[in-house]
């Protein structure tokens, strides 16, 4: 099923009125998300992401827009008609139902026509479980599994109604690191093996890169930027996009062109192409980075932090915006410690510069 | 090792001595003097042991009035004014407006005194030569004959006294039974919407199961709080319970142990430990059931 956003917003009462009558959760949002694909809503906390979702599922009424599924328009239908499965960041299971009547309570709720019989309550049920790898474990409650087998169980109860869109609200941030790897690629194989439209949302950018078909990110209930997510991460149309992606963070110096070059400090350190002479905000990819004797690119030289697979240097420069440098190296170059200095040369597709006024991106030729 | 055992002793002591001395010992005594058959308090001696006692009063016709009374009593304003809290803390829970306004109202009877309430009660209800009282002149409105419950049938002062501890004990169990509906997690209710659970359904699956635990506490302390009733009818109905036919059992033990020419200590300690039998009997069903259906 694909989903249309047109024009959507919500806007929520402020409660110190001094700041405005009302605080804007979702501003005017205008993309479409295709049928059957994995989508990343991803922001910094407070940005909209769970308002969205929320309207989406039809829990939160828009102030103004409207949403289609498909060519239906949704907007006025109450939650439980629109065919979507929700699943909640704290998974919301009951906790004196077991496995199995979680899973059946909403199919409990059907009424009428759809009404089923016992058995097949239990069977589409038990059909969900094994989906998400659950079903040893139908007659234990809530409290006797791990937060990652709860989450399945919420993943299986959102599923069990066969809804034609799948969302989850921060599926990932109740586990520890290990599990949220392990689970990070349950999602992924649950929406292949059942081609739901998903949408998820979470604030870990590792998260949302690393399953998703499309991400949208977002701030301060305003959308940045959509697409792939290596797309995003090569072409990042604002600052915002280009330092919220990225671990660790892309390096984000003060900057100027001039004559067709970038300079940083008082060193030219790039060619720039196209970018007529001005201010400019320089950010540089941590992999950008390639440990040169003879390199423009000269920065104090702080420490090195072994990280196994590659390694990573530690520098400071007068012209960053951030408090350090990080670029990341190759482990089998060598990197004189006992010097002051270390050099650099830019790897021009790792560098991207915005305008310091609107932040928006300056393409330069490559 | 043996030094820090003594310690320990030591700390315990205040406790063990107070809970020993009257607690323990008292306890110990009532079964003792249960047991004496023939006891007279002026002269302090006893004819034999047996559960001659026991006989006695469970053949006296004010001990089974009272029996009858105290199990109607527990019978109907126990579930009465749990049912009745529920439906109140439920509307306080859906209203928003004025909220804080009608919860201080609900527990103003809390804080109220027994004695003064019962007053009040029996003013209301009270039929005398110079008034009908209150409640009979509304009677009267819709077309009713004045009935006297104080004083008057059976039916009408178990009324009373029924109407009375369901006013009294509301107040505690709304409080409790509100702030166990305001603790059940709203996200479990957004989940039950997005299902498109039907409000009966959410509150029996959902809401009932959550707020169980308070439910069973309030269950269980409101059937051993019915039991102990004795003040209640003593400020509806006087001193002399035996002569309205209102006694209670506790009210039957005071009355035994200070009727004329110094009372019965043994028979009094022998309708308390038929009480505590009772109690402790009811407490162990209430137990056993909540094993099934309480969900904590």
């Amino acid at each position: 099923m694909k989903i249309r956003l047109e024009n959507l917003t919500k806007k929520f009462p402020n409660r110190d009125k001094k700041q405005g009558d009302f605080v804007i959760a979702v501003n005017n949002f205008d993309f479409e998300i295709p049928d059957g694909k994995l989508v990343g809503l991803l922001g910094p906390s407070g940005c909209g992401k769970s308002t969205t979702l929320n309207l989406i599922s039809g829990l939160e009424e828009p102030t103004e827009g409207k949403i289609f599924f498909g060519e239906d328009d949704v907007t006025q239908i109450p939650p439980e008609s629109r065919g979507v499965g929700l699943v909640f960041q704290n998974y919301a299971l009951y906790p004196h139902l077991t496995v199995q009547q979680n899973i059946m309570f909403p199919l409990q709720n059907l009424r009428g026509a759809e009404k089923l019989s016992k058995d097949e309550m239990k069977r589409r049920a038990l059909e969900a479980a094994k989906l998400v790898q659950i079903d040893t474990l139908m007659e234990r409650k809530p409290a006797e599994l791990s937060g990652g087998q709860q989450q399945r169980v919420a993943i299986a109860r959102a599923l069990v109604k066969m809804p034609k869109v799948l969302l989850l609200d921060e599926p990932l941030s109740n586990l520890d690191a290990r599990l949220r790897l392990q689970t990070r690629e349950e999602i992924r194989r649950i929406q292949k093996a059942t081609k739901i439209t998903t949408i998820f949302v979470t604030h870990d950018q590792d998260e949302a890169m690393s399953i998703s078909d499309l991400i949208v990110v977002m701030k301060d209930g305003v959308v940045h930027q959509i697409g792939k997510p290596q797309e995003v991460y090569d072409h990042p149309t604002n600052l915002f996009v280009a330092t919220f992606l990225g671990t660790p963070s892309i390096n984000v110096f003060n900057a100027r062109v001039q004559e067709e070059q970038l300079y940083i400090g008082k060193e030219a350190v790039l060619k720039t192409p196209g970018i007529a002479d001005s201010n400019v905000i320089a950010a540089i990819r941590p992999e950008g980075f390639l440990l040169d004797r003879e390199g423009p690119f000269t920065l104090q030289l702080d420490r090195v932090e072994v990280m196994g697979r590659d390694t990573s240097v530690v520098c400071g420069h007068e012209a960053s915006m951030s408090d350090v440098i990080r670029a990341i190296v190759r482990t089998d170059s060598v990197v004189d410690e006992d010097k002051d200095t270390v050099r650099f040369t830019l790897i021009p597709s790792k560098v991207h510069l915005f305008d310091p006024a609107t932040e928006e991106d300056l393409p330069f030729t490559l | 090792m043996q030094k820090r055992k003594l310690k320990a002793w030591l700390y315990l002591l205040p406790a063990l001595l107070f809970l020993g001395v009257f607690l323990v010992y008292p306890l110990i005594d009532v079964v003792v003097y249960s047991v004496e058959e023939g006891f007279t308090s002026v002269s302090q001696t006893y004819d034999g042991v047996g559960l001659g006692n026991y006989n006695t009063v469970l053949r006296d016709p004010d001990f089974l009035q009272a029996l009858k009374n105290t199990v109607l009593l527990v019978a109907i304003t126990v579930p009465l004014s749990t049912l009745l809290a529920l439906f109140i803390s439920l509307g306080l829970s859906s209203i928003k407006k004025l909220r804080n306004l009608f919860q201080t109202v609900y527990f103003l009877p809390y804080v109220t005194n027994t004695l003064a309430v019962g007053l009040v009660f029996m003013l209301l209800f009270d039929k005398t030569e110079t008034t009908d009282g209150l409640i009979n002149l509304f009677i009267r409105i819709f077309g009713g004959g004045a009935v006297d419950f104080i004083d008057g049938p059976y039916w009408a002062k178990m009324f009373v006294m029924c109407f009375y501890t369901v006013w009294v004990v509301l107040p505690f169990k709304v409080l409790i039974l509100t702030s166990a509906l305001a603790s059940v997690d709203e996200t479990y209710y957004k989940a039950a919407r997005m299902d498109g659970t039907r409000k009966g359904r959410i509150f029996l699956r959902i809401t009932l199961p959550m707020i169980s635990p308070m439910i069973f506490y309030l269950v269980i302390t409101g059937f051993i709080g019915a039991f102990k009733a004795y003040s209640d009818a003593v400020a509806l109905f006087g001193t002399n319970l035996n002569a309205a036919g209102m006694n209670t059992l506790v009210g039957y033990v005071y009355d035994k142990l200070y009727s004329e020419g110094g009372g019965s200590p043994a028979l009094a300690s022998a309708a308390a430990l038929i009480l505590f039998a009772i109690v402790l009997t009811i407490t162990c069903i209430n137990l056993m059931i909540s094993k099934k259906k309480v969900h904590y």
